[in-house]
């Protein structure tokens, strides 16, 4: 609230700089504004950035980081009584301290005695520290106001490179804006890499990419009865494959052969309608792909795959009729051939793309030597599209393994090493989801493994994309 | 010449070689696989489209229901014994409304309280809480007969709606055949009334399906959505315009291009532990909150606004560049007077798509805690809200069936939404866009 007042009243301030400098500059113009370098208006802005953005900075870089700095400044000093406590009581307490001096509702841990008069102490700190950093904040960027505009306002005048300066700093807010992007990539890898690493000095490295049993099962408070918990992920990785083989097995003739259908065969009527229906299909949230699979195809499935069994039973395949009357709702088929069908689209306009990037004089010179279409497709134009087809595919496939809600809707949880898809399978991605949604401590290795996980995770789909780049670069044909 | 020569070939025809034999052979042999070429080019289409029918078709037809709901009218008689004017709150209005419905169905209550329980099961707390309300507002009501309208609970509804059907064995339907004479008996005599359910976009998500609504949910999509195209539009345009107009091509201009790219191909999963891992244990900002979900889907959505700009951006000439530049406007004026208004179309167009994905993402939500069942509209952006897709993912995770129809409404909700961006993304395309 504070914050908000704050900056609009840093706005106001720094509307009225904008009108006095534009005032000077046109005063020192001599009420003539073509003897100035710049436009009038330039001048203002050069003002009122000054006035504006360093102080606008301050308050942003406080309102973020100002709760850190607090923390850190209240837990300089522990008290000997809160140093007997466990490390995770004390930060227990820490939070309490915060939480009652903001008037938010504490947790429900009693204090007493010794305890309580420390947490009191701190309570009143953290009340002063609270004022001192918000203050102190807010001192400091009305300085910084002040103090900017007092110094760009005298150097206003008639030979002043106003325009110059003002898109000095237009170019660095639009470097900035660049360099956000390429943080985001460092804020990735660094927050996968550092979470993991502490997940990595519970459980070797080793064990986890080469395990074969994945039981999460850990204790979660020190008191419960220690139950180890085991970090093998193969039978993870194992489960991805099996899902993504099958989603391929639908997704890629079937997106391949119509995206062929729609680029060579079909005239523009056709491509006019089904293009745009395409779209629609690759515009569903997967949320809606994860319903569909939960609850039409997978009791679909399972009904089918049930009735198969039942002609079968008391027949020479007899094993295999019993075992498909008890095939459940959640198998890898099932999430399989729907994922398959949320990457139609996706494999369909990228292959369109490579198709119709292959120059018509190829096909024209096929046809002209008497070869009908669909030899000019297979031998013509497809080898030269082949490596672009492969970069779709692979794309295809790293999409399939970073999907997330279709499997956790429809794969379920059981980790099993099987290359059966009427089984029950987990994946990467439903794992990190099981492991992650509600509340829990974020210092077990359970929590912290499904880091480890996404850091699987975005390792393979960067090396996908990459090696998907690489094949485009590489084999691409030059034909003009 | 010709003309003359033709008839003659087709009429005096020279007995094949066979040569020409296996030729014809050939020809129709090649000629069959064109054609089962096409065809398989033909189904795959065929497929792609019954799936998308299919698709379609399934959530329409599970969720169109929702939007009817029966609503009962029955007079109640607010009896002054059952109701301790000192105490408005702690009385069992549910059973004052049962009392009501056995009189009105001629049923009298048994001593455990067995026959008043069924009853209870065929209608909404909601009567209980108007009742509530009225008292709350007039005591005076005391004693007299007032009539009360409200939904039924979700299974009678189901009923009503025919997805309950009596041929289902008693065991296997939540309702006994009693329950569903009463209900008939209900329908017969004129207080059942159907209509458009309204209660499913003015309520938010609730433990009781029949008073549960999307309304939360559209207003968290709503905020989330706002905080996402306040960071990702405006950055992602500025880095655009920056590396396409400013930048100078070297290696760390590459370095970020490529990078750009891949970082649109990243799981949206993993910008989920992004979120966790740098927005809430590290920079405190509250969990679940659609300041936190807003921020998560910037980061997601930053690059493909700036893929699309860029390619709007290239798709200006740059003879209006050269063109400024010649009557003495300085690079920067260029730009923002010139070639991104003329971009302008491109740029939204792509805005808007890669804001409707964000609107439907729904997998870095539940890593930054966005799954908790939150009953009402959110508070602000820094306190908790659930979003349509989230809500979607917490019903089709119910275990009644009634939640099932809603899910599919809810998704038909989101679906709408979704239409309607990418319907004004291509609005915008075809009406501002200009081929140079």
């Amino acid at each position: 609230m504070l914050t908000w007042l704050s900056l609009l009243f840093l706005a106001l301030f720094s509307g009225a700089a904008f009108m006095l400098g534009k005032r000077r500059a046109v005063k020192t113009a001599g009420g003539a504004p073509r003897v100035l370098h710049s436009l009038p208006g330039y001048y203002g802005s050069y003002a009122a950035l000054w006035a504006g953005a360093p102080a606008a900075l301050l308050l942003l870089l406080g309102t973020t980081f100002g709760g850190r700095v607090e923390d850190a400044m209240l837990q300089a000093q522990r008290p000997a009584v809160v140093q007997s406590l466990d490390v995770d009581r004390q930060d227990v307490f820490f939070s309490d301290a915060q939480a009652i001096a903001q008037g938010i509702a504490p947790s429900e841990v009693t204090y007493e005695g010794e305890l309580k008069a420390a947490l009191d102490v701190k309570v009143a700190e953290a009340r002063r520290i609270e004022n001192l950093v918000r203050f102190s904040v807010l001192g400091l960027s009305g300085v910084l106001a002040l103090s900017g505009f007092l110094l760009a306002f005298p150097r206003l005048s008639a030979d002043f490179r106003a325009r110059n300066r003002v898109e000095g700093w237009v170019g660095g807010l639009l470097m900035a804006s660049s360099i956000a992007a390429v943080l985001t990539t460092l804020g990735i890898v660094l927050s996968l890499v550092w979470e993991s690493w502490r997940f990595f000095q519970s459980i070797s490295p080793i064990d986890f990419l080469f395990g074969t049993v994945w039981n999460p099962q850990i204790a979660m408070r020190a008191d419960q009865v220690a139950a180890e918990g085991a970090f093998g992920a193969v039978p993870l990785f194992a489960g991805t494959f099996l899902i993504m083989l099958i989603a391929m097995a639908v997704a890629a003739p079937v997106g391949l052969y119509s995206a062929i259908y729609l680029s060579e065969y079909a005239n523009r009527p056709v491509r006019s309608v089904i293009k745009p229906l395409l779209e629609v299909l690759a515009g569903v949230p997967t949320v809606v792909y994860g319903f569909f699979a939960a609850l039409t195809v997978g009791p679909l499935f399972r009904a089918g795959f049930n009735a198969l069994g039942a002609t079968m039973v008391g027949g020479p395949l007899d094993g295999v009729g019993q075992y498909l009357m008890e095939v459940q709702n959640q198998m890898a088929l099932v999430a399989g051939v729907v994922m398959g069908i949320m990457l139609i689209p996706f494999v369909s306009s990228l292959s369109d793309d490579i198709i119709n990037a292959v120059p018509q004089s190829l096909r024209d010179g096929s046809y002209a030597m008497g070869a009908t279409t669909s030899e000019t497709v297979k031998k013509v134009v497809l080898p030269a599209a082949l490596p672009g087809i492969m970069a779709a595919m692979l794309l295809a496939v790293s999409r399939a393994v970073g999907e997330t809600m279709i499997v956790t809707m429809a794969a379920g949880l059981q980790a099993k090493l099987t290359v059966n898809p009427l089984d029950t399978v987990t994946t990467v991605t439903v794992q990190i989801v099981t492991l992650l949604t509600g509340d829990q401590e974020f210092d077990s290795p359970k929590t912290l493994s499904a880091f480890g996980l996404g850091l699987t995770l975005f390792v393979v789909t960067l090396g996908l994309n990459i090696i998907a780049l690489r094949i485009v670069q590489k084999y691409r044909e030059q034909y003009d | 010449m010709t003309d003359a020569a033709q008839p003659a070939v087709g009429s005096v025809r020279a007995p094949l070689t066979a040569q020409q034999v296996a030729m014809e052979a050939r020809l129709k042999k090649r000629h069959r696989a064109e054609t089962w070429f096409k065809a398989q080019g033909l189904a795959a289409i065929i497929v792609a489209m019954v799936f998308l029918v299919v698709l379609v078709g399934r959530i329409v037809g599970q969720g169109y229901s929702t939007f009817e709901t029966h609503t009962l009218s029955v007079p109640v008689y607010l009896n002054p014994e059952r109701i301790d004017t000192s105490d408005l709150e702690g009385v069992n209005y549910d059973y004052i409304v049962a009392e009501a419905m056995m009189k009105k169905l001629g049923v009298v209550d048994d001593d455990l309280g067995l026959v008043s329980g069924k009853v209870m099961d065929l209608t909404s707390r909601d009567l209980g809480f108007q009742l509530l309300n009225m008292l709350k507002a007039d005591k005076s009501l005391i004693g007299k007969t007032i009539t009360v309208t409200g939904p039924f609970k979700a299974d009678a509804d189901l009923y009503f709606k025919g997805e309950i059907k009596r041929s289902t064995p008693q065991e296997d339907r939540k309702l006994d055949d009693q329950q569903l004479n009463w209900l008939d008996q209900l329908k017969n005599d004129g207080s059942v009334k159907s209509g458009f359910n309204f209660a499913f976009f003015t309520h938010s998500d609730s433990t009781e399906p029949e008073q549960a609504g999307v309304l939360g949910a559209v207003v968290g999509s709503a905020m989330m959505l706002l905080i996402t195209a306040l960071i990702a539009v405006p950055m992602g345009v500025m880095a655009a315009v920056y590396l396409e107009e400013f930048a100078p091509k070297n290696r760390w201009t590459d370095v970020i291009e490529v990078n750009i790219n891949n970082l649109a191909a990243v799981p949206s999963i993993v910008y989920g532990l992004l979120g966790l891992a740098l927005f809430i244990n590290w920079l405190h900002v509250p969990r679940s909150s659609p300041l936190v979900g807003g921020l998560v889907l910037a980061l997601m959505a930053l690059p493909t606004v700036i893929i699309a700009t860029r390619s709007a951006l290239k798709a200006v000439p740059p003879s209006i560049r050269e063109a400024a530049l010649g009557v003495g406007a300085s690079k920067t004026q260029t730009v923002f007077h010139h070639v991104l208004p003329l971009a302008m179309p491109g740029v939204m167009t792509g805005a808007i798509l890669s804001l409707a994905h964000a609107l439907g993402e729904t997998a870095p939500l539940l890593m930054i805690g966005m799954v908790s069942f939150v009953p009402g509209v959110p508070e602000g952006f820094t306190g908790a809200a659930t979003v349509l897709p989230v809500q979607v993912f917490i019903w089709e995770n119910a275990s009644e069936r009634a939640f099932h129809e809603r899910t599919a409404a809810a998704i038909i909700v989101l679906l709408v939404f979704m239409i309607v961006m990418n319907a004004a993304a291509v609005i915008l395309r075809r009406r501002f866009e200009r081929r140079w």
